[in-house]
């Protein structure tokens, strides 16, 4: 491990780390930030393999050629509107490569004690100062790959501290695993998107956790690597049930916590390895993660705590019924509507990422800004699937971003509003988080799009949305429901506006 | 009551204050009708008409003033007819309460009541007897008419097997009632129209009526017309530069101006000088509405068409709503109609002066033997205000540091609080771990205080892009498996040559998405 370049090299990397995340502060910079990105990863991955990596480097980098490959083709392939999942599945890959390099860590201690042993030795044993490890004869020691000379130096103290943090990296890796994997079944609808629990719920996440814990005193007091399967076994568990208690609607907040999940699973694994670059990342992923996470909180009025240990939601108490009825209205209507109007505000959802309308939407807004109208977009924090999702939609669609606010911007404006369009979002546009103290989205701050003189709502049919909860902004007099395919319903209005 | 129109003794007014029409309907009021003879015949209504509508014609305007209980007519009684005014005698009529000062005492004086039309205020339940506007807006049509007839080409762009025809180009100044009026009808000559008014809120009406408004690279908090009752009000010296510099730009390309530009109680004010008229192209055309009270252009002749050496003709007659004398008269008698019917709530021809009604008391300008003039302010406001920026308090500067001070107290007490504990955590850690852990430990704290540091300032519109960054970078585990790649275990390769095929997946895709999602991102 004494290299003095392979250092220097991560000290850069991780300085071009950090300039990668401060630079995604702005549009602008973040085009560069990214470069940043990729330059820091680029010298961290060579140095390693030039330094302590060198063993059987042709292969890894074969293995790392055929990664590119399959990355390169995901990430062109993928449709914008699929960027969350795509993100969540590759969450996945990281924790269960975490998992995978605890679990070496673990062999290679039993290989070392093994290796001790047949030297006449005991791994971990301290000199006669009682503070230097007494280490192997030269000759094995220069004979073991990097990896294996960093342990053969350890102390028994540090060797258990080795432990603590090589268990930390699997269990985090494991539940980022397996919650990553749901997260992404729940993205691409192919998992029941509704908060789903085993019976037992909350007890049984604590039971598993419990019963973690004990594996890992007894992993730790020399029980065994079995004990570490079944500790990861537990932490499996434990990822699926978490994410499947968390209903679809609140995806945004469980991809950001997962992906700190996995920094920290990261982070964990660098102590065990001893490598600061590994630590450095692990812990910005990490911390950037639970901000992003603490924002969508935030942004929905709900406790951090309880989204980080899942299963938040569900009604608290009788919901106020609603009353009143849904009127419909078609494409000539919103059209006319339309072309009376001087200012007009879009609130995209995620129906308009599962219909792919965002080209037709910003065709639409290109006409009326032609007609010198005032068009503006309000995002919703959480809108979509993912933090800032709406935002890349509309961006591809060539919407320029300049007339995309935020909630907070948007708010106030709606009552001098003409016509607010609400395509494909349901909660966050819900006015029983303001009126009813029993509905489950009681207190989140919403876009007061009802305030708008006229609303528009697109959708597909008259059932609830993602959450499940009615929404009385749909039976409001000044509402009117344009069903069908956002895209569909789109194309058939754009025609008519002129 | 008697209501009586007298004939309009000012020079050339053809309009009347009673037409038939209106006639009929003052009957259905309770009231009686007369006239003086030949009072509608410049408005095209013949003494018979009136007759037919039930209306007692007078001979004279002697007879007339003594008959009537309440005399309406257009202009302002002249001396002869404020002699024949008699106490108890209604008078409506445009009556400048500033201008027409001593007569307005001299009525008072006597105990005549005068209604003047000019001072109804502009609400919208006042707005069917709102005579300036029906005047205003007969007026900006006759201005476009005159100003076509005095100009040498069509409105319109046309391309004909005789040639090609350029468009004219009309600049209306002032976008009150007349401006908007000419403004529709020159538009719908065919005309470009551009429009210009020192309140940036009227410039929805006048893209409305097809016309581009004339905006100012001005930065100065625009008046807000609302608060003067929706008239223009005087403008700052920086102001009048910023739009005579404006105009000193259009004047050389614009063929027709329409000035419109009154000020309430005000001369009007200067906004097309000497050197603009100079510059424009001969054969334009400039018609002045506010030649009465000035002109706009300060050579502007009021009551005449003059042609300035370099061919520019400018039009500064007053009487365009006389010129349409049926058309004026019929919007005029209609407009004191509705102020009758205002004044008779019951219907039984009895006039009630309610003088705690909005309307009624602001056009009364004497009443009772006293001067009523100036009215208070209504009680409801003509416009809604436009709703006020909500000012940040401003606080004094002591409050400000007793602020300021007692935030930076708690935020040291915050952090100072954070740092103990943090601080004694570590230390707690420090206690036990050894050496080597804690050399790492401390790189981890700084890499988590840095990551908290850097992640607050992200945009909201890049969270998506940021997860993609921090998802790409946190395969940097791929360095753990590149490092055990090397081992003599098998076992430890296998797994290690998974995890780094796995890690760098999530690299290139990582990467790659976020590349593809910024070059998305762009400004209009």
């Amino acid at each position: 491990m004494e290299y003095g370049f392979t250092i220097a090299a991560y000290a850069v990397a991780a300085v071009l780390f950090i300039l990668s995340l401060g630079g995604l502060s702005g549009q602008e910079s973040a085009k560069r930030a990214v470069w940043y990105g990729i330059a820091g990863m680029a010298i961290a991955v060579l140095a390693t393999l030039i330094g302590p990596g060198w063993g059987l480097s042709g292969v890894s980098i074969i293995l790392i050629g055929l990664g590119a490959a399959v990355g390169y083709q995901l990430a062109t392939k993928v449709q914008m509107t699929q960027m969350p999942e795509l993100v969540a599945i590759m969450h996945s890959l990281v924790g269960l490569a975490a998992v995978f390099v605890g679990f070496n860590a673990d062999i290679m201690i039993n290989n070392m004690s093994a290796l001790f042993v047949e030297n006449g030795g005991v791994l971990g044993a301290v000199a006669a100062d009682g503070y230097t490890a007494v280490g192997l004869p030269k000759d094995i020691y220069e004979g073991l790959s990097s990896f294996g000379q960093l342990i053969a130096k350890k102390t028994s103290v540090e060797i258990n501290i080795l432990r603590i943090e090589l268990v930390l990296g699997i269990w985090i890796g494991a539940v980022t695993f397996t919650g990553s994997v749901i997260a992404y079944g729940k993205l691409a609808g192919k998992v029941d998107t509704s908060a789903n629990k085993l019976p037992g719920g909350h007890l049984l996440n604590a039971g598993a956790a419990v019963l973690s814990l004990l594996f890992t005193i007894m992993y730790l007091s020399g029980a065994g690597s079995w004990t570490l399967v079944l500790l990861t076994l537990l932490a499996l568990f434990i990822g699926y049930h978490l994410i499947m208690g968390i209903g679809g609607a609140d995806m945004p907040v469980v991809v950001s916590m997962l992906n700190s999940y996995s920094g920290w699973a990261a982070a964990a694994i660098g102590f065990s390895l001893g490598n600061d670059l590994l630590i450095v990342v692990g812990a910005l992923v990490g911390s950037s993660g639970a901000i992003l996470s603490y924002i969508m909180c935030k942004a929905m009025n709900r406790s951090f705590v309880s989204v980080i240990l899942g299963g938040f939601g569900g009604p608290a108490g009788e919901q106020m019924a609603v009353e009143g009825e849904q009127v419909a209205i078609e494409a000539d209507g919103v059209a006319t509507a339309l072309n009376e109007a001087d200012s007009v505000i879009i609130i995209p959802g995620y129906g308009m990422a599962v219909a792919q309308a965002q080209q037709a939407v910003s065709e639409l807004v290109k006409k009326l800004r032609a007609k010198g109208k005032n068009v503006r977009f309000a995002i919703h924090p959480v809108a979509g699937r993912l933090p800032g999702h709406m935002n890349v939609l509309l961006a591809e669609a060539k919407v320029p971003y300049d007339i995309v606010m935020e909630m907070d911007e948007i708010n106030e404006d709606f009552p001098e509003t003409d016509v607010a369009i609400v395509i494909g979002s349901n909660d966050i546009v819900n006015p029983a988080a303001q009126d009813d103290p029993n509905s489950p989205i009681a207190g989140m701050p919403v876009l007061e799009c009802w305030k708008a003189k006229q609303v528009f709502v697109s959708k597909r049919g008259q059932g609830t949305g993602y959450s499940g909860i009615e929404n009385p902004l749909f039976f409001k007099e000044n509402t009117r429901m344009f069903y069908g395919d956002a895209k569909a319903s789109l194309d058939k209005l754009l025609p008519m506006i002129d | 009551m008697k209501i009586g129109t007298p004939k309009e003794i000012f020079d050339g007014e053809a309009r009347v204050a009673m037409t038939p029409e209106s006639a009929a309907q003052l009957q259905k009021l309770g009231h009686e009708c007369i006239i003086e003879t030949g009072a509608g015949a410049k408005a095209g209504f013949a003494d018979a008409d009136y007759k037919e509508a039930g209306v007692e014609v007078a001979k004279t305007a002697a007879a007339l003033w003594k008959a009537a209980d309440v005399v309406a007519k257009v202009r302002v009684p002249d001396d002869a007819e404020m002699k024949r005014l008699r106490a108890d005698q209604t008078l409506i009529s445009f009556f400048s309460p500033v201008a027409d000062e001593a007569k307005m005492k001299q009525a008072a004086k006597k105990g005549a009541t005068v209604i003047a039309m000019e001072m109804i205020p502009r609400i919208s339940r006042a707005q069917k007897m709102d005579a300036l506007s029906s005047m205003a807006n007969i007026a900006g049509y006759r201005a476009v008419i005159e100003a076509g007839n005095n100009f040498g080409r069509f409105f319109t762009g046309q391309i004909t097997a005789a040639g090609k025809v350029p468009p004219a180009k009309v600049l209306v100044v002032g976008a009150g009632v007349a401006g908007l009026a000419a403004i529709g009808t020159s538009t719908s000559l065919g005309a470009i129209t551009l429009a210009f008014d020192v309140r940036p809120e009227v410039a929805e009406q006048v893209e409305s009526m097809g016309a581009e408004f004339v905006y100012l690279d001005f930065e100065e908090e625009q008046q807000d017309g609302s608060a003067s009752g929706g008239y223009a009000s005087v403008s700052s010296p920086e102001f009048r530069e910023a739009q005579l510099a404006k105009f000193r730009e259009l004047a050389p390309e614009v063929d027709i101006v329409i000035t419109t530009a009154l000020i309430p109680n005000r001369e009007a004010p200067e906004l097309w000088t000497e050197d603009m008229v100079a510059s424009m192209k001969p054969g334009s055309v400039i018609v002045d509405l506010a030649a009465e009270k000035g002109g706009n252009c300060k050579l502007t002749v009021a009551d005449e068409k003059i042609v300035t050496d370099n061919g520019v003709t400018i039009i500064g007659y007053t009487d365009f709503p006389s010129r349409m004398g049926t058309q004026a008269s019929n919007l005029y008698a209609t407009n004191i109609r509705h102020l009758m019917t205002d004044l008779t709530p019951e219907k039984d021809g009895v006039i009630d002066h309610n003088m705690e009604d909005d309307v009624i008391r602001g056009a009364t300008i004497a009443h009772a033997k006293e001067v009523t003039f100036p009215p208070p302010p209504p009680k409801v406001a003509a416009i809604a205000a436009a709703p006020k920026k909500e000012a940040p308090k401003e606080l004094t500067a002591e409050e400000k540091r007793a602020k300021e001070l007692a935030e930076f107290k708690t935020q040291t007490r915050n952090q100072v609080g954070l740092l103990a504990v943090g601080g004694a955590l570590v230390l707690a850690v420090g206690l036990v771990a050894p050496a080597s852990f804690m050399q790492h430990f401390i790189v981890f704290i700084l890499s988590v205080f840095i990551g908290f540091q850097v992640i607050w300032g992200v945009a909201h519109s890049l969270h998506t892009p940021l997860m993609a960054v921090t998802n790409a970078i946190s395969s940097i585990i791929i360095l753990g498996a590149l490092i055990q790649i090397g081992s003599s275990s098998m076992l430890i390769t296998l797994l290690a040559a998974l995890a780094v095929f796995m890690a760098s997946i999530n690299i290139f895709g990582g990467f790659l998405v976020t590349r593809r999602m910024l070059a998305m991102f762009q400004k209009s």
